[in-house]
């Protein structure tokens, strides 16, 4: 249809008003055909597809307010007193005041927590990618006794609630000595970002033509080696969609903190540390530090999204699109 | 070649298995045992009970409410955030001025829209939740403010703290939180549904109100399908627990208007040392699920259009 002329441009179509019918019977041949089958849908749409323009901006725009207010909001209120948030919450700041965020960054440990999540999110993204691409792979591409059972052992923990395993799991973490450290809060996050994982990259696997891994086993190399030079190079897409996916479940992870990482107030995750922020400058009354805080957190974030937003998008929607 | 094989696939599945069955397989086993015992949590002793747990579940008005409340967020939050991601994703696509070569087209600037729609995504719950707390806030909150900035000053709802909006509150930050996914999602799958059906529909006389209904929404069915079971699960498990455990006061309050099952799993853990009693509610939790996914899939099984 992109290649077609418009119809009043051809040859013989001289009103546009006139049936479509008559039109074709004066230019014969499909193309005269199409032509005028444009101009009808044209005549229906025309009306009532400029009101529904007009009224579809209209509630995308106001849907794009709704989202972008309360984040600007957050932002502006990060400059200014605790008077001015209170006193008029939808002003602009009169004085920018900067010393909200060093105050949030040093005092209020923002910058403390920023390292840990990036310490124990280093680490299970790299374990998560790892163990999750290994495991698929197997799954995916090797026929074994038990292979099925095993699959949905891993894509089963999917659907389940998780609140019902972390009771026994904290007494797991605790009588192992896992609670309150980096490395078993990493080990967790992997373990529980695994499902998703096996899932999503068993299936990119099978995708993968077989030939080339055959040529390299062939050729000599193990399978380690074919796992490693061939086949990983081969599932690069989708390893960044599926890590794509894990950085940002693990790194706005809330829920396994929050009940694995409470002994040692310096250990926080940036998420928890962001609410216990808010309960303790609740207490203080240092409402601007808290907004500065909010907006530590959530810049970086935003300004990831916005550079590597055509990944970001497909990795997240990946698992649904399937 | 063969032992070869065997041992190559042991060896990759290892660390992962044993990984997995440590902290995702045997917790969940294990809670399915304590729930028939009378563990606190506090100390290794414990006994046998049966079904003790499980006859108490029924005596107990907070868990029914938990019960109401989670149950209102699973029928409601999917459908009020899929219907607006549709509703959107449909004005984003077919909601534009007509062009010469299509019948039907995208909005101006529809790519722009989608990035800003995606915002709330990529943030946590956290920053999220304590965005709308401070929003909500009767005294200084966005929202009461801009009542009173448009004159309606008699109107200052107490948000949060009022037993008959609170859950709604927290809804709506968790549709908010959820909407724009649905947009991006359901657009790409919109985008590759074929202009022609969209033509030869419009041409029979068809409204662009009747192809929603008789074209697009058929055709994405699955995605929808796929789309109700995630938000579903989003509402019974960590992102309710999230929203409520942040935002609401108590939290669960006022009155247990917005307790939520997973949120009571974790209090009766961690702050009544009733552990046992708390896998009950989290095993009935589990049911809750399976029946929501089952039906979900019982409804969506219908023939799959191939285009």
């Amino acid at each position: 249809m992109s290649a077609q002329t418009d119809p009043a441009d051809l040859p013989g179509v001289t009103k546009e008003q006139g049936p479509p019918g008559g039109a074709a019977s004066r230019v014969p041949g499909p193309r005269a055909g199409r032509g005028g089958t444009d101009g009808a849908a044209g005549r229906n749409g025309g009306g009532e597809g400029r009101v529904l323009n007009v009224f579809s901006h209209g509630v995308l725009v106001i849907w794009g307010l709704l989202v972008t207010m309360p984040l600007l909001w957050a932002v502006v209120s990060s400059f200014k007193d605790d008077t001015e948030i209170f006193g008029s919450p939808w002003s602009l700041p009169s004085v920018l005041h900067f010393d909200n965020w060093a105050r949030a960054w040093d005092k209020a440990n923002m910058g403390q927590y920023f390292l840990n999540s990036l310490i124990v999110v280093g680490g299970s993204l790299i374990g998560t990618m790892l163990l999750g691409s290994m495991a698929a792979y197997v799954l995916a591409r090797f026929d074994f006794p038990g292979n099925r059972f095993l699959y949905f052992l891993f894509v089963g923990g999917m659907g389940f609630p998780v609140i019902l395993a972390l009771v026994p799991l904290f007494f797991v973490m605790k009588n192992m000595a896992l609670l309150d450290s980096y490395h078993g809060l990493i080990l967790v996050y992997i373990a529980y970002s695994l499902p998703f994982t096996v899932f999503f990259l068993s299936g990119f696997f099978r995708t993968l033509p077989t030939s080339v891994a055959e040529a390299a086993l062939i050729d000599g190399a193990s399978h380690t080696r074919t796992f490693f030079q061939v086949m990983l190079p081969m599932a690069k897409p989708g390893l960044i969609s599926v890590g794509i996916f894990n950085f940002l479940g693990q790194w706005n992870q809330y829920l396994l903190p929050t009940v694995l990482n409470v002994g040692d107030p310096d250990k926080k995750m940036l998420t928890q540390g962001l609410v216990a922020l808010a309960v303790s400058q609740g207490y203080k009354g240092d409402w601007s530090g808290l907004f500065a805080g909010l907006t530590i957190a959530m810049l970086p974030v935003l300004a990831a999204y916005i550079i590597f937003q055509r990944q970001v998008v497909a990795g997240l929607t990946a698992g649904a699109l399937k | 070649m063969k032992h070869g094989k065997y041992r190559f696939i042991a060896g990759f599945l290892v660390l992962p298995l044993a990984i997995y069955a440590i902290f995702v397989i045997s917790p969940f086993l294990q809670a399915i045992y304590y729930s028939f015992t009378d563990w606190t949590g506090l100390s290794p002793d414990l006994q046998v009970v049966g079904f003790d747990n499980y006859a108490r579940l029924f005596k107990d008005e907070v868990f029914w409410a938990a019960v109401g409340n989670s149950v209102t967020l699973l029928l409601l939050l999917p459908v009020v955030t899929l219907s607006l991601g549709l509703f959107f994703a449909f004005m984003l696509n077919v909601g534009g001025r007509r062009r010469k070569k299509a019948v039907i087209g995208g909005v101006r600037g529809s790519g722009a829209y989608k990035i800003l729609y995606f915002f709330p995504q990529v943030l946590s719950v956290p920053i999220v939740a304590l965005l709308f707390q401070f929003a909500y806030n009767p005294e200084s909150g966005a929202l009461n403010a801009f009542f009173q900035a448009i004159g309606l000053d008699s109107v200052q709802p107490d948000w949060l703290g009022d037993p008959q909006l609170a859950l709604w509150c927290v809804m709506a930050a968790m549709v908010w939180a959820n909407v724009g996914f649905y947009v991006v999602l359901f657009s790409a799958g919109m985008s590759s549904i074929p202009k022609d059906f969209y033509e030869a529909a419009l041409l029979d006389g068809a409204n662009r109100f009747n192809t929603f209904f008789r074209i697009t929404l058929p055709l994405l069915w699955d995605t929808v399908q796929t789309g109700w079971i995630y938000m579903g699960i989003l509402a019974l498990d960590v992102s309710a627990f999230a929203f409520v455990q942040i935002m609401s006061v108590g939290p669960g309050g006022p009155d247990y208007s917005t307790e939520v099952l997973p949120l009571y799993v974790y209090q009766k853990t961690f702050r009544d040392g009733q552990a046992g009693y708390a896998t009950a509610i989290g095993v009935s939790l589990l049911i809750v699920t399976l029946i929501f996914s089952g039906i979900v899939m019982r409804l969506g099984r219908r023939e799959r259009l191939e285009f």
